[in-house]
């Protein structure tokens, strides 16, 4: 009680100090947690993936189609259970300099696309009102509320992978189930782009992006996808058939180098955290030599020291870090509603939390380790010295 | 009583070893009153934290009512030195953010004396040095002389039955000084504390029984 009393008043000593060293504190672990957060959302494909979802795309790149045809012959395959595809469209909405109208904008197969994706929600009247109509798309609920869309609203996309004008009825919205599911895509017939390619490019007709497998068991998917590649391996289009996770981690490994220098930068921030931090306890201590030379005097142990010092630094750095991580939170938020589309889920997770809290509480002790130690090795003459 | 029997003492400045005590041997009888003086560098503020069990010679004994405390370790002194030894430094060295109460209620917290009784022995001895009436003032807030005495009261509080001090007048004017001898003298008198203080101050040294000097490590 002693003690925490008088880690207290030692704390408020300098207040000018003290609170300067808090605010450094909470400026750093709100700046490790935003970027934490970037690199979280940045990877959010990979977390999101199903553990029985496989892709099948072009062996060549992403970029090449695949043949229609392939849909009933990888049906056929043993162990997959169900078979869906999807292209992606992109195209121009509104002004394109305009950050929120680049939306992910993608032609699926209406009938299969929600059973390999069951994350996300459709109601059965939606699903029914898609399905029915040819130029009909559904809306992801965020981008919905970003743009205001509601049912019967036409969107007029000016096409450039896929050239003209194109315009697609609001006939429904789509929620996630989960807190990783991106809920910024606008998903439509993938005949209608199919029907209409034909007329303006009909060499480009019959071809689909990429395939969707979903698999009876996990534990087949390296058989699964050994047996599709073979299938296509002396054909025009071979494939490349992978886990979504590992389809999804060829995306972010694309970033990489961004990536890694986000995590070099949060490694330099929880330096500066200790810096900072250690440079206020190694101040303080040495300011109070005298004073814990008096204790050491009267009969007070060095636990009793270490709890000063140490408790001191803890102290500020679990306010700095509450602080820090209270601040992450409008920071992160403010970031995602100025660029609602950049990254389609990005939420501070717990695991950045407790990362956060752990880096300030790490801070904390080591910060106070030098100190301690030096003043538990100085003996109580000196100490009594050091008064000059 | 406290005996010094052949005590050395030398310590390291780098690489060089200085010695500080040369075979001192002295004895204080329980009750007295004892003024070691001698010039800078002649080793007295060493004796003293040698007595005091702050510090541990290299050669000899120090028995302080029968207890060899050159033969404990560093956690057996804290004890000893909580449970028999008051101290009075020149500088005071009551911590700036404590109250008076609290800073004499400091050596209190290591025993097993309850809230209540803890507060009866900190007024008690507050008011035995005549500051019963400062007891919620921080230390920048009373004059030298009024911090010594609460300095004097942490040394008390405990009951101890050594005191030592160490240049108690030495940042004090004429007026505050010549009150803390006479506490001192009072609490050797009245209170049959041995006090064994070092001092540069002549007038101090007056209400000693025993003067000692010390020149270079060496009793003269």
């Amino acid at each position: 009680m002693f003690v925490l009393k008088l880690v207290l008043k030692n704390a408020l000593r300098h207040k000018l100090r003290t609170f300067l060293t808090i605010l450094g504190i909470a400026i750093a672990v709100m700046s490790f947690g935003f970027l934490r957060t970037v690199v979280t959302a940045w990877s959010y494909g990979v977390e999101a993936s199903a553990a029985n979802r496989m892709i099948t795309r072009a062996s060549v790149s992403f970029i090449f189609p695949l043949p229609y045809a392939y849909k009933d012959q990888i049906a056929r395959v043993p162990g997959v259970k169900t078979v869906s595809y999807a292209n992606w469209f992109q195209g121009v909405y509104k002004d394109a300099a305009d950050f929120k109208n680049f939306f992910p904008r993608m032609a699926i197969d209406p009938e299969t696309y929600f059973d390999a994706y069951p994350e996300f929600i459709v109601t059965p009247e939606d699903l029914k009102a898609f399905r029915a109509e040819r130029n009909a798309c559904l809306v992801g609920r965020k981008i919905a509320n970003e743009h205001g869309f509601k049912v019967g609203d036409i969107i007029t996309v000016e096409g450039d992978i896929y050239p003209g004008r194109w315009d697609f009825v609001v006939r429904g919205f789509y929620t996630g189930r989960d807190a990783s599911t991106d809920e910024t895509q606008m998903l439509f017939h993938w005949k209608y782009l199919d029907e209409r390619i034909k007329e303006l490019q009909p060499s480009r007709e019959g071809n689909v992006g990429w395939y969707i497998l979903i698999v009876d068991d996990p534990a087949r998917m390296t058989e699964v996808a050994r047996t599709i590649d073979a299938m296509y391996l002396n054909s025009r289009a071979g494939t490349k058939t992978e886990t979504e996770r590992e389809f999804q981690q060829g995306f972010v490994s694309m970033s990489s180098a961004i990536i890694d220098s986000l995590e070099v930068v949060s490694v330099i921030i929880i330096g500066i955290i200790l810096l900072v931090l250690a440079n206020t306890i190694v101040m303080a201590a040495r300011e109070r030599t005298t004073e814990y030379a008096v204790l050491k005097t009267i009969g007070f142990s060095p636990l009793h020291i270490i709890g000063l010092i140490a408790g001191e630094s803890l102290l500020i750095a679990g306010i700095g870090g509450a602080l820090g991580l209270a601040l992450t939170f409008p920071i992160a938020g403010g970031f995602a509603s100025m660029f609602p589309t950049f990254f389609p889920v990005f939420n501070v997770e717990i695991i950045t939390i407790i990362l956060a809290a752990l880096v300030a509480g790490l801070a904390g002790v080591v910060a106070a380790l030098f100190p301690t130690i030096r003043t538990l090795r100085t003996s109580i003459a000196e100490g009594l010295r050091a008064i000059g | 009583m406290i005996e010094v029997r052949n005590v050395s003492k030398s310590y390291h400045r780098d690489s060089l070893l200085v010695p500080v005590l040369n075979d001192i041997s002295i004895t204080v009888p329980e009750g007295e009153f004892m003024a070691l003086m001698g010039p800078s560098g002649s080793g007295k503020t060493t004796l003293l934290n040698l007595i005091a069990g702050i510090d541990k010679p290299d050669k000899g004994s120090i028995k302080v009512n029968g207890t060899d405390i050159s033969t404990l370790n560093e956690s057996g002194l804290a004890k000893w030195r909580a449970n028999n030894v008051g101290f009075i430094f020149q500088f005071y060295n009551l911590l700036p953010v404590l109250t008076a109460f609290e800073n004499v209620e400091l050596p209190l917290l290591l025993t097993n004396l309850s809230k209540k009784q803890r507060r009866e022995h900190v007024e008690a001895s507050l008011k035995l040095v005549g500051l019963a009436d400062r007891m919620k003032h921080y230390p920048k807030q009373l004059s030298g002389g009024q911090e010594q005495r609460v300095a004097i009261a942490r040394a008390l509080v405990t009951d101890p039955t050594v005191l030592v001090a160490d240049e108690p007048t030495g940042d004090l004017d004429r007026v505050s000084a010549s009150e803390v001898m006479t506490l001192l003298d009072r609490l050797n008198k009245e209170f049959k504390k041995t006090i064994v203080m070092v001092t540069h101050d002549p007038r101090a040294a007056e209400k000693a029984h025993q003067v000692k000097h010390l020149d270079k490590g060496e009793l003269t």
